[in-house]
């Protein structure tokens, strides 16, 4: 996995290599070519491939029916997704952005989440979507959604920070016999690239990534942030602090055996997300921590987070909101100071 | 009764009366305390729930609202499972994770409704969307109130579904009332088939208290999209003849005019019509009448003697296979 580039948007691709955005639409076009129950539907992912181009050339593969246009209606697509679910396929529904995700809210988290308690009916669908900021979108194409779900039993939501995640991680999600939320951070489209595995594979969902191996404190984080994280500890290394860097991966259910072994191992917590602070998913992690190896710790949980506002537009505002890897280092630093 | 009009004819009689009578042995248990939760009734309401299901094929797939026990029974759950379901009972279609009418499987063609109302159009467009895809005749039909018909996904579900002519037929039932509210104070439009208009689909209204135009229309309605065309709204114009559920007393609404719907009362009628064919006797309805209340009277004494779910079961089946972890781990570990 190379790390994101710098600067505006696209990335020159080594042989061999693909991007985050490319890995994402070769899990669909593999899955929908492995079995013919897959399906995609969303706006404007047909002939135009989608507002990111994820859906880019499956239309022309697998035609209008699988690849389905829809009109503007969330609910509709969730809905019938939903439904088309409950008839036996396995439908994934595009969210153009993440943030329009709350206009189907009722169907995720109603119908969808808790279907198979109350029915015994399991519900395999996928809903994906292009989440956070750091592309001066606004307060309503920059949002991470994930918190509002976490709080939904029945649903299980991911969000990979590497191509080989992106592509092994929808994979599994599409095989999953219930809901899942895939949530792709729209920054590392074309930032982030790697080579694949040439043969079929899954990433599997509950299981988190250690991304580097340290001994002094855990950075518990994901998405794009594991990046950030992976910056701060390269200049923590600098410093003589050996930070270890744990990629969630799977955000509901959380890898609470991998969680613990690490900060059991260093003793010291920082939870690093985009997503603002309040109830969000680093409160939840500071909490299994705080019930699970409390003895183990040496100092507080930190949280590194987004704040609680929405999220800014102009570049000054929004660089002031998103976390930083020197806010890591900062929090690093008192942590070992403690 | 060797003619089979009237034979069906009979039995969409004898659906309806077990529709009453099994609400009624409903109604008596809730009286003892024993129903968990509230009691929906579909008092008056029974023509158009049995009429249209009893339209379907088999293979079809339904989606019905907490007023729709007549379809359920249509489509083959038993008095039994019913009761169950309202005692919360383990062995209850639900398994006692839900009530009244909140239960169905895709292989016994019903899908669950949740609360939320108009969320089944979307999902029930998604039924018909999968079982085109799947080259199947199917055709998926569900239920909505008046004043379910005010919401968003109602909207977003019936518009997707006429882009993309689905196999689909939405009943919406007029009863008046959507619990306090007064068809009025939900729309301006003067009638809920008017709203097809919107949609570049067929919008009809019908007579939801004369069980046979109930089962014309959507047999009508069915035959559409198995030869190519798209979905149907039918308004059926009906009275909710009891209050919201049972704790309703309903003193909002005018006595004169559940007097006037009393006397179009579905099963009345559907008898009338009967005898007046010359085919039936008072005889012939009376037995069917007797010989439901003996199957019920069997069926609540083994629904009352049946154990509730054991209380673990709380924390099974929220995902496929696995328990939900429930206790608290610092506290197991402590003791």
């Amino acid at each position: 996995m190379s790390p994101p580039t710098a600067g505006g948007g696209g990335t020159a691709i080594a042989h061999g290599e693909t991007l985050y955005v490319d890995a994402i639409r070769e899990a669909l076009f593999e899955e929908m070519e492995r079995d013919e129950r897959v399906f995609v539907l969303g706006e404007d992912i047909g002939v135009y491939g989608g507002a990111f181009k994820v859906t880019d050339g499956l239309v022309d593969r697998f035609g209008e029916e699988r690849v389905l246009d829809t009109p503007i209606s969330e609910t509709a697509i969730v809905g019938a997704a939903v439904g088309a679910a409950i008839g036996g396929l396995r439908p994934v529904a595009e969210m153009q952005f993440a943030d329009f995700i709350s206009c189907a809210f009722d169907m995720i988290t109603n119908f969808a989440a808790k279907s198979r308690y109350r029915t015994g009916c399991g519900v395999p669908l996928v809903v994906r979507g292009p989440a956070g900021g750091g592309v001066h979108g606004g307060p309503f194409h920059s949002q991470n959604p994930e918190a509002y779900f976490a709080h939904t039993p029945g649903l299980k939501i991911v969000q990979p920070s590497t191509a080989h995640d992106a592509k092994g991680l929808l994979k599994a999600a599409i095989r999953d016999d219930d809901p899942v939320l895939y949530f792709e951070h729209k920054f590392l489209y074309r930032r982030v690239k790697e080579v694949l595995p040439r043969e079929d594979y899954v990433v599997p969902i509950g299981k988190a990534a250690v991304r580097r191996t340290g001994r002094d404190l855990s950075i518990l984080t994901y998405g794009a942030m594991v990046w950030t994280a992976l910056d701060a500890a390269r200049t923590l290394e600098a410093e003589g602090i050996d930070a270890e860097v744990i990629d969630l991966r799977t955000l509901f259910p959380l890898d609470e055996p991998t969680i613990l072994a690490s900060v059991t191992k260093t003793n010291r917590a920082i939870i690093l997300h985009e997503a603002t602070r309040t109830g969000g998913i680093g409160a939840e992690v500071a909490a299994i921590l705080s019930e699970r190896c409390f003895e183990a710790l040496d100092a507080p949980v930190l949280r590194v987070t987004a704040p609680d506002t929405p999220v800014p537009f102009s570049p000054t505002l929004e660089e002031f909101f998103l976390p930083n890897a020197e806010r890591v280092c900062r929090a690093a630093r008192a942590l070992i100071g403690y | 009764m060797p003619d089979p009009i009237l034979r069906q004819q009979m039995e969409l009689y004898r659906l309806m009366r077990l529709n009453r009578s099994l609400e009624e042995r409903l109604v008596h248990l809730y009286r003892q305390g024993k129903v968990v939760g509230g009691l929906y009734r579909s008092l008056g309401q029974e023509a158009t729930s049995v009429g249209s299901a009893a339209a379907l094929e088999k293979g079809d797939v339904l989606g019905p609202l907490i007023r729709n026990l007549g379809a359920v029974l249509v489509m083959g759950y038993t008095p039994k499972e019913i009761l169950l379901q309202h005692l919360g009972r383990a062995a209850s279609p639900s398994g006692g994770k839900e009530g009244n009418l909140h239960f169905g499987r895709p292989e016994r063609g019903v899908v669950s409704s949740i609360s939320m109302l108009g969320a089944l159009v979307p999902v029930m467009a998604g039924i018909a969307l999968a079982a085109r895809m799947e080259r199947k005749r199917t055709v998926a039909m569900t239920y909505i109130g008046d004043g379910g018909t005010s919401t968003g996904a109602f909207h977003e579900g019936l518009n997707f579904a006429g882009v993309q002519k689905l196999p689909l037929v939405v009943i919406a039932e007029n009863n008046g009332w959507a619990y306090s509210t007064p068809l009025r104070r939900q729309t301006a439009a003067k009638s809920l088939a008017d709203r097809a208009a919107a949609y570049g689909i067929p919008g009809v209204s019908v007579d939801g208290n004369d069980v046979v135009a109930v089962y014309d229309a959507a047999r009508t309605a069915f035959e559409r999209p198995r030869s190519g065309g798209g979905p149907t709204l039918i308004e059926a114009r009906t009275y909710r003849m009891r209050g919201h559920a049972e704790h309703d007393g309903q003193a909002y609404v005018p006595r004169e005019e559940l007097e006037t719907w009393a006397r179009r009362d579905p099963i009345d009628r559907h008898a009338e019509r009967l005898l007046a064919s010359g085919g039936v006797t008072a005889a012939d309805l009376e037995a069917i009448d007797r010989r439901i209340g003996e199957e019920l009277d069997r069926d609540v004494v083994e629904a009352e003697r049946s154990p509730y779910p054991p209380a673990r079961d709380a924390i099974a089946d929220v995902y496929a296979g696995g328990a939900t972890e429930a206790e608290d781990v610092f506290l197991r570990r402590r003791t």
